[in-house]
């Protein structure tokens, strides 16, 4: 059997027999360690799987399959990884057994379900990261909806209602239009050829016989659903709603995954299907992106509920990722960033949303009002929340700072008629927001006169206690990983370069073309195809393009 | 006609004898004194429909039918049957039912005389009968005499399924406004003899082609007239606006097993006679036609979707979501068959509106059914399950319930990868081909809407409060058909390849020889034809 296959069906496989009415599994603890040991079995897999795969190999995708579904419509669940895929595949198997580790105490009701759905969202994660066939990972896109529908809308807090049925409807419509647009270039696809398929390889090349126009509405259609998802400066008022009321495990999982299956999205679809019209409308999203990054840095700032300040970060945050996506620098600083800021960010963002858990656990507030100089009082928590929220704010050494910085030097570096540095500058005061704001709150909770607010532990005493072992042996890997990354981001780095570079090839060529038109345009001189040598362009000497910026815009 | 061909005509129709046997079998032993041979009506009934399917089974690919979508009416037959066994299972004890649905002031003592076991399963033999038939309808009397034993048992059964007065009113309401439906078809089906001369599918063809071409591209008036009525009169199958008026009401006064009938047979007969009608103009359809079901398939499915969420009762938010998935089928018949390759080409099944249609009446018929079937399982006290309040907390309670619900409702908005997902796959895919862009982006905004109140059962089952009243109604069937066709929702969806197959053979021409070859046939009229959008 396939490796990844199994990989990706593992989880959904050892969930079913939370369904069975299995005795054992009446106790909490016991469903609790069945589905430690699912996730963990999980990462060991995907651990054989990262062994397996081969970082110097230049192919597309490596240890790739596929399974009949509809020969008919040429669909097929094929499955293949890069090393952008393999990467946040082990993004996902990491998280996983840490999130469920540190749910012991915080569900207590409905368990089975509640690993249950857990566990089966993970393979849908693993299924979107490891697709091949594109309406494959529009199975999987989708279906992450569903688990995620029902943990909030049983296990969150008040309004969990509201921020279920908001959550579905908002990214599903989206998502429908980003339907129609891959139909749509699966369509040109079976024009061109006489056959359907769904390969996504296959619809790169149909895609790239697209005219500008058509390339535009396809772009529109990818963006309504990835943009959403993302989630981009005005379509992201789902997320923060979302993020407060779901549990903890819930808002770890969306903010340290599925937020990313939106950049994911738009760096495996939107950026080689549509290459021409990305050139022509990064200056629109790259705008988009920039007011994410300011408007909710500045809406993070004003925030009381601490949970909905880190929700309203991760929006800022992914600002960052976007603008790097869409830089299209020469030399791919921004897109590698971008992918490497998505993993970032999944860690450190997901480790703030666990600490804010145990907060509540202990409190069952998180209005920032009511606490301060907790510090003192529970240091150990104290000293991860620093941590985290310092590889957060991009701290030089920490995991934050790469993909950050990479993202800005990338819109720094962008070819004029894309992005510029404009955008870079700005971005960057959204990065000293940041800082304002995090440290802000930490300056609030952490130190500061002390303040406690009332204590409800589950055995009813109303004794502070600091972390227990199970809490730290939580947070510790997940400290351990932003170091890691954050000093030696090297062997990461080098190994995107290649698969982020094909994705951004033909978008870089047409921006390049486009230069070359604009050039031509002005000045009068001969048509320059310089195409298709930026392999020997290194690092240290990057092209900037100086041509003016086309007069239409 | 002659007699060779009547011979061979008679061959053909062994399934739908094999149902009136059963019907009448039905009928008859319905009648006697006994309980034990009245008990035994739903098994004659079960079998009559085990041996028609496998009468089809046993007689597709041996003789060729001389209508043009020759394979079209063994596939219809084959579904008809095979999703006739699980309306049977879910409409099982419907009649049996009436008298202890009382509640115990008003209860009678029991009657034996009362109870209509036998009548009931004779109606619904026929009426499934009569779709058989109307599939393979190859002239224009026979067409309306299918469609009319399609419809008029239905409405003894809305009328007899329920002991109160919303079923009798519903059942009146429905029977006028079918009556009038039928007066405008067949005035529609009047015209089109009148103007082409003959009754006979491939007569009209081939004449109405002739006139067609002759008026450059657009039917003359009298054909366009009988087209446009028989159109908007069979819509009133296919519950599409204008004569969608009747079905919430209908819908919610029939009882919920009835309502299940309803919401698949008749609407698999109305989309296979207009099939069938606009075949006799052919695909690409003539402007005229083609704007006229392109603005009836925009305005149903978004009517049915935005009045969809407005309702608080889920039986009428089911009959609009069944008005809103009817606007999507006449996308696949807009659609039409592949223009795009060569018929029967090796383009695969996607492009194919008419495979499509096909496909997507099984997709729908799983998902509303089991939808249907899981309400008519529940009792709220003395009365039905209906509202959003009964079915509020189902989880809790009835948890096995609650996963069914889940399952055929995310199969109805299309959700990947359930049978519904794979039915809007072929259906985008037809538009496309066909070069309905503008269709494809308002289908999907109406799935988008359609969402929001597929999202508010499911909500209501698995995150409200449980109403203490609500009971099971203890129908064992009922259950199983709720199972079966939720499990095929998902079977089907992921081992898809056997039915999108079947209904792309349905309508792939070069199964039969003789005749059929409609895309060729229709090709050298496209030339002056002209698409909207």
């Amino acid at each position: 059997m396939d490796l990844l296959l199994l990989l990706t069906l593992f989880p959904l496989l050892s969930a079913l027999p939370l369904m069975l009415p299995i005795k054992a599994f009446n106790c909490r603890k016991t469903v609790w360690s069945y589905a430690l040991l699912s996730t963990l079995v999980t990462f060991v897999f995907s651990l054989i799987v990262a062994f397996k795969f081969d970082f110097a190999a230049t192919g597309t995708m490596q240890l790739a399959g596929s399974l009949s579904w509809v020969d008919a419509f040429g669909l097929s669940f094929g499955f293949g990884i890069d090393s952008i895929s393999l990467w946040l595949v082990m993004l996902t198997t990491f998280l996983m057994p840490i999130i469920i580790l540190g749910s012991l105490s915080a569900v207590k009701m409905r368990v089975r379900e509640f690993y249950f759905w857990m566990i089966v969202l993970e393979t849908f994660m693993l299924g979107t990261f490891v697709a091949t066939d594109i309406i494959f990972f529009y199975v999987c896109f989708e279906l992450t909806l569903v688990p995620l529908y029902i943990l909030i809308g049983v296990f969150g807090s008040d309004n969990r209602l509201r921020a279920a049925k908001i959550f579905f409807l908002y990214t599903f419509s989206g998502s429908m239009l980003t339907f129609a647009g891959v139909m749509y270039v699966a369509f040109v696809n079976s024009v061109n050829t006489g056959v359907w398929s769904f390969d996504i390889q296959t619809l790169y090349l149909a895609a790239a016989g697209m005219s500008l126009a058509e390339q535009s509405w396809v772009l529109g259609a990818l963006l309504a659903g990835f943009a959403v998802k993302v989630p981009l400066f005005p379509v992201h008022t789902w997320l923060p709603l979302a993020h407060t009321e779901a549990p903890t495990a819930g808002s770890v999982i969306l903010a340290g995954v599925l937020l990313k299956l939106g950049t994911y999205g738009l760096l495996r679809f939107a950026l080689p299907m549509c290459p021409a019209a990305v050139v022509e409308y990064a200056w629109l999203i790259g705008i988009f992106a920039v007011l994410g990054v300011l408007v909710t840095a500045l809406i993070c700032w004003v925030q009381t509920d601490v949970k909905k300040l880190i929700a309203y970060s991760s929006v800022s945050h992914l600002g960052f990722c976007v603008l790097g996506l869409f830089a299209l620098d020469i030399d791919d600083a921004g897109a590698v960033g971008a992918v490497m800021y998505m993993i970032n960010h999944g860690l450190s963002t997901g480790a703030l949303f666990l600490c804010i858990g145990m907060i509540y656990e202990r409190f069952h507030t998180r209005d920032m009002a009511k606490m301060s100089g907790l510090g003192r009082v529970i240091p150990v928590w104290a000293s991860f929340t620093v941590f985290f929220v310092l590889a957060s704010v991009g701290l030089p050494g920490l995991n934050g700072f790469i993909g950050e910085f990479l993202t800005l030097i990338g819109a720094f570096l962008s070819p004029s008629n894309v992005l510029g540095v404009e955008y870079a500058a700005f971005a960057g005061v959204g990065m000293i927001l940041a800082a304002i704001y995090l440290l802000y709150m930490v300056g609030k909770v952490i130190f500061g006169p002390l303040l406690v607010p009332d204590v409800h532990n589950d055995d009813g005493s109303h004794e502070l206690n600091d972390l227990n072992p199970r809490e730290i042996f939580t947070l510790l890997p997940l400290a351990a990983a932003c170091l890691i990354l954050g000093m030696l981001p090297h062997g990461m780095l080098a190994s995107l370069e290649a698969p982020v570079g094909r994705l951004t090839a033909s978008a870089k060529d047409a921006a390049e073309l486009d230069t070359v038109f604009v050039e031509a345009d002005t000045q009068g001189t001969p048509l320059r195809l310089a195409v298709d040598d930026h392999a020997s362009v290194s690092l240290h000497a990057p092209l900037i393009k100086t041509a003016p910026r086309a007069a239409e815009r | 006609m002659h007699k060779a061909e009547m011979i061979q005509k008679v061959a053909g129709l062994w399934p739908e004898i094999v149902m009136l046997i059963g019907a009448t079998a039905c009928l008859f032993i319905g009648l006697s004194k006994g309980k034990g041979p009245r008990r035994s009506t739903p098994w004659i009934a079960a079998s009559t429909l085990v041996i028609a399917a496998l009468m089809v089974c046993n007689k597709s690919g041996t003789t060729d039918e001389p209508a043009a979508l020759a394979g079209m009416a063994g596939y219809i037959k084959l579904a008809v049957a095979g999703i006739g066994l699980i309306l049977l299972l879910v409409a099982a004890g419907v009649p049996n039912r009436l008298r202890q649905s009382l509640d115990a002031e008003t209860a009678k003592t029991f009657e034996p005389g009362d109870v209509m076991t036998g009548e009931f399963y004779a109606f619904f033999l026929l009426s499934l009968t009569g779709v058989m038939l109307t599939a393979g309808a190859g002239d224009l009397v026979w067409l309306f005499l299918a469609l009319e034993l399609t419809s008029l048992p239905t409405y003894v059964m809305v009328a007899t399924s329920r002991d109160r007065v919303e079923a009798q009113e519903s059942a009146v309401k429905y029977f006028f406004l079918g009556a009038l439906s039928a007066a405008i078809f067949l005035y529609g089906f009047a015209l089109i003899y009148g103007a082409t001369g003959s009754t006979e599918f491939t007569e009209i063809t081939r004449i109405a082609q002739e006139q067609i071409a002759a008026n450059g591209g657009t039917p003359p008036g009298l054909l366009l007239m009988g087209m446009v009525l028989a159109i908007v009169g069979v819509c009133f199958k296919i519950a599409a606006v204008p004569m969608h008026f009747y079905t919430a009401d209908v819908y919610e006064g029939a009882a919920t097993p009835v309502t299940a009938f309803l919401a698949f047979v008749p609407k698999t007969a109305g989309a296979v006679a207009l099939i069938l009608l606009l075949s006799l103009v052919g695909w690409p359809l003539p402007a005229p036609i083609a704007s006229l079901i392109w603005l009836i398939a925009v305005v149903t499915m978004t009517l049915g979707n935005v009045l969809g969420l407005l309702q608080d009762n889920v039986k009428r938010v089911l009959a609009y979501s069944s008005i809103a998935h009817s606007g999507y089928i006449l996308v696949g018949l807009l659609a039409g068959p592949a223009v795009n390759e060569a018929a029967g080409g090796t383009g695969g099944a996607l492009g194919d509106g008419i495979a499509a249609v096909l496909f997507y009446l099984v997709a729908y018929g799983l998902g509303t059914i089991a939808s249907f079937a899981i309400l008519g399982c529940l009792r709220a006290g003395d009365r039905e399950a209906q509202t959003y309040k009964h079915i509020s907390g189902l989880h809790k309670n009835h948890p096995f319930l609650a996963a069914l619900m889940l399952i055929s409702v995310l199969s109805l908005v299309g959700l990947p990868p359930l049978v519904g997902f794979l039915g809007k796959i072929y259906l985008i895919g037809s538009a496309y081909g066909a070069g309905y862009t503008i269709l494809v982006v308002i289908l999907v905004l109406n799935s988008a809407i359609s969402a929001a109140y597929y999202l508010r059962i499911a909500s209501a089952c698995y995150f409200g409060e449980p109403d203490e009243s609500v009971v099971s109604a203890g129908q064992f069937p009922r259950y199983a058909g709720a199972l079966i066709a939720a499990t095929l929702a998902i079977v089907l969806g992921i081992v898809g390849n056997g039915l999108v197959n079947a209904s792309r053979n349905a309508t792939t021409p070069t199964q039969s020889a003789d005749t059929g070859h409609l895309v060729q046939q229709t090709a050298a009229a496209t030339a002056t034809t002209t698409q909207i959008d």
